[in-house]
């Protein structure tokens, strides 16, 4: 096992290899320093010092892979590249263009960020799965047909107008909760109830019909055929052969997801104005603060590699036909 | 190809609408001005055309189409579908219209600012700009200003709009009335169009199945025909009735009232299916070929071709969508703020960076399809057939044309259409974020964050995202709905059962 977790990690480096490759091209590559300078300090009216001034301050005046002045192993370590990129693998965020600390910040806003997607999670996949085994009860009814088209509806409607409905509605019509904000500790909870419900909401319709999907061709096996000739109920079947078949599918796609949960809903937070590392994203690409998105590019991809990893695991766990090789 | 009755019709209506852009240009002297996107639009319907041709003649794409006709939901999901795209086609042709006064010698002198067939179309949306805010059916502003009168005193009331109700007098008084009546003489006017081209349809119909007019119009009620066409024309009814209604009441009234600088929010609406459209269309046209080819070639060649292949979309996919799109859209914007030079006018501006969103949205999107093509060829290099081919002699290429291709064009066409709503819902996040299209450009998106800014005021200003909700909402349903009807219809797995 041991042995596999460890080779299964040794393939996730050329990958974070290539994600660091992209990210690195794409920020000091494809735009100069120089360019990104005069956008910062507004493109008209900027003298060349104010430039190389900005630059300094943020370490983006060192050659770019390869630096030919400097002695040794500072030929390589003291570039734009590796002070900026390489340090990325060891979690060294270094300083936001506005110069904060990135990985303290990161440290302190993930907990919001969690505090809204795991409920938001765990809640929603309840929800789900229970409206997806009502509508699979009933299948090749009209409950189910109806339940179908709701689910398509439901998904049509972009996650911002539950968010903007819910605002309205419960925020702003009932005075419920408050419409947007954070607190610390336990008084965070009446800022949290709402993001949350509207997250689960708005899930509901695309996550009922994937379940259903994987309920019905569970339904369609053969053990199934076996369970109704002994003479069980279909109640039975369904919630005690079927649901636990079906767990397996349901684990692993929500095994993979779990590492990103880290990194918050973007629309969510800004929309509530919660400190997580969404909304953290979001005022970095409004700021054009490119070091930000730099790590949180490489963040995010680092987590879904994780996610896979940690995904493989769980089939091996779950489901004993899988062998680890 | 045999050239058979309907080719030579698509050819002639082709012909015909180029014929007619030329004669209008040499007619009035304006500009055609060639957007990226556009072009781009021209090829997609010629390919679209193409594919539906070569599809006739080919049984195992043929036979599913026909289940898809006969189904309800999914056809009018289709009608529906195909008046957005017909919005959007008229307002992919630009041009630029000369200034009304030329200086005497050089060169003509033409507008900044290029407007569409659509604007024509339109023109009591595009040109009636009132001065800010004003609610749905209002004759008056909604903000209170000074208003000096001619005994010198000054009051603070709700000035009159410019053109919303300016036909009514003086107190607009009545105006719950006028509304009523041109309702009716809308929806009158809308359902006498609609039973005119009902009426022609029939005709069609009849002529086609060579029966008489009243045996034609019995089969469809009966629902005997082959095609569910009692929904079509149903849903032609209600579309047309309703589109005559807005388009007469868009004469008189601002029918979803007007924005900040009091541009007319339906126009905006309206001008947003082509953003939309393109974004969900492009995407899949930019993406289709990479996805295809690639996936298919690691599927089929396996070896080392399959490693780089697979590391290079793993590498990819792990990067968040969302955030790969941030960031190349951020360095696209410095790119472009550092060249203005590239660009002659705004929408040019404006139109490439809507065709670098495409781009950015087609290199993250093409990952799942082409997982799945591998996996399908991979399926299917080991069938009997394509063994006897290869022992046959008969090139790579050839066999990947000829034996896989055809086997996996059900997956192509149900990813493009699977893919269609999650992209135009993609848009409104991404413009909201701030990584969508440019801020110039009409689209659902920027209509939304507009209005959101406004979400704090007292009270609300909710019709414009009233209008964007009803817009999108009606195009992605009618595209889901329609994609479930492709899907059940195209995929193995769910045709057995």
């Amino acid at each position: 096992m041991l042995n596999y977790i460890i080779r299964r990690m040794f393939y996730a480096i050329p990958i974070l290899i290539g994600v660091n490759l992209i990210t690195f091209t794409l920020f000091f590559v494809v735009n100069t320093p120089d360019d990104m300078a005069r956008m910062h300090l507004g493109m008209k009216r900027v003298t060349p010092e104010a430039i190389e001034k900005w630059k300094a301050d943020r370490g983006y005046d060192k050659p770019v892979a390869f630096n030919s002045e400097a002695q040794g192993f500072a030929k390589l370590t003291d570039t734009i590249f590796f002070e900026n990129s390489v340090k990325l693998f060891v979690f060294e965020f270094g300083r936001s263009d506005a110069g904060r600390d990135i990985g303290f910040d990161i440290s302190q806003r993930m907990w919001p960020s969690l505090a809204i997607a795991v409920p938001v999670l765990i809640l929603g996949l309840l929800a789900n799965i229970t409206f997806a085994l009502l509508v699979a009860f009933f299948r090749a009814t009209y409950i189910d047909f109806w339940g179908v088209v709701v689910c398509v509806v439901l998904m049509s409607i972009s996650g911002m107008f539950y968010i903007i409905g819910g605002q309205f509605l419960v925020g702003k019509l009932l005075h419920l909760v408050p419409i947007s904000g954070y607190d610390t500790g336990f008084d965070a909870i009446k800022f949290l109830i709402l993001p949350v419900l509207i997250g689960v909401i708005g899930g509901i319709g695309s996550g009922t019909r994937w379940y259903r999907t994987l309920f019905l061709e569970e339904i369609g096996k053969d053990y199934v055929r076996t369970a109704r000739a002994k003479g069980l109920s279909e109640s039975l079947v369904l919630f005690k052969h079927v649901l636990k078949n079906a767990m397996i599918p349901i684990l692993t796609g929500v095994v993979v997801v779990l590492p990103l949960l880290f990194m918050g809903s973007l629309i969510t937070e800004s929309f509530f104005g919660i400190p997580g590392l969404g909304s953290y994203t979001i005022d970095a690409i409004n700021s054009q603060d490119f070091a930000i998105v730099r790590s949180m590019v490489f963040l995010g991809s680092f987590l879904y590699i994780v996610g896979l990893i940690l995904t493989d695991i769980s089939y091996t766990l779950v489901d004993p036909r899988i062998r680890l090789s | 190809m045999r050239v058979g009755k309907t080719e030579l019709i698509i050819i002639l209506i082709v012909f015909l609408c180029v014929s007619l852009y030329m004669l209008s240009w040499l007619a009035f002297g304006f500009k055609p001005v060639f957007l990226w996107t556009d072009v781009l639009v021209y090829i997609l319907v010629v390919s679209i055309i193409a594919f539906a041709l070569y599809a006739k003649s080919k049984p195992h794409l043929r036979d599913p189409w026909r289940q898809v006709w006969r189904r309800k939901l999914g056809m009018s999901a289709l009608v529906i579908l195909l008046f957005y795209v017909f919005a959007g086609l008229l307002d992919s042709v630009h041009f630029r219209m000369p200034l009304q006064n030329q200086t005497s010698e050089g060169e003509m002198q033409y507008q900044s600012d290029v407007l569409t067939v659509l604007d024509m179309v339109l023109p009591s949306l595009h040109e009636n700009v009132e001065k800010t805010y004003s609610s749905p059916f209002a004759t008056h502003l909604f903000a209170k200003e000074t208003i000096q009168h001619d005994d010198g005193s000054t009051t603070r009331e709700y000035p009159r709009l410019k053109f919303g109700g300016a036909h009514l007098d003086e107190h607009a008084s009545g105006r719950t009335m006028d509304v009523l009546v041109n309702t009716f003489i809308g929806l009158t006017m809308g359902l006498l169009i609609s039973v005119l081209v009902i009426g022609v349809i029939l005709f069609l119909l009849a002529k086609h199945w060579s029966c008489s007019f009243k045996q034609a119009s019995e089969k469809i009620l009966k629902q005997e025909s082959e095609a569910a066409w009692a929904v079509v024309l149903l849903t032609l009814l209600l579309c047309i009735t309703l589109i005559s209604l807005l388009y007469y009441l868009s004469y008189y009234y601002h029918v979803f009232g007007t924005d900040k600088v009091g541009r007319d929010v339906l126009y905006q609406a309206i001008k947003s299916i082509r953003t939309g459209l393109v974004i969900g269309t492009l995407t899949t046209l930019i993406m289709l070929p990479f996805a295809m080819m690639l996936g298919i070639m690691a599927g089929y060649f396996r070896g080392w071709i399959d490693d780089v292949i697979q590391y290079l979309y793993t590498t990819l996919n792990s990067i968040p969508g969302i955030l790969l799109i941030a960031a190349a859209v951020l360095m696209m914007q410095i790119y472009m703020a550092n060249h203005p030079e590239l660009f002659e006018t705004d929408s040019e501006r404006a139109d490439t960076r809507l065709f670098f969103l495409c781009i950015i949205l087609g290199i993250t999107s093409w990952t799942g399809l082409c997982r799945m093509l591998r996996g399908e060829a991979l399926k299917l290099r080991e069938m009997d057939y394509i063994q006897a081919a290869s022992a046959f002699g008969v090139s790579n290429f050839k066999i990947i044309w000829r034996h896989i291709q055809p086997n996996v064009m059900h997956i192509i066409l149900i990813a493009v259409v699977l893919d269609f709503s999650g992209l135009v819902l993609a848009e409104a996040v991404l413009s909201y974020v701030g990584v969508g299209v440019d801020p110039t450009t009409y689209s659902w998106g920027n209509l939304i964050n507009g209005a959101r800014l406004e979400m704090a005021r007292e009270p609300l200003v909710w019709w414009s995202l009233l209008a964007a909700f009803i817009f999108m909402f009606i195009l992605v349903l009618a595209a889901n709905l329609f994609s479930d009807a492709v899907r059940d219809a195209f995929d193995p797995r769910i045709r057995k059962q």
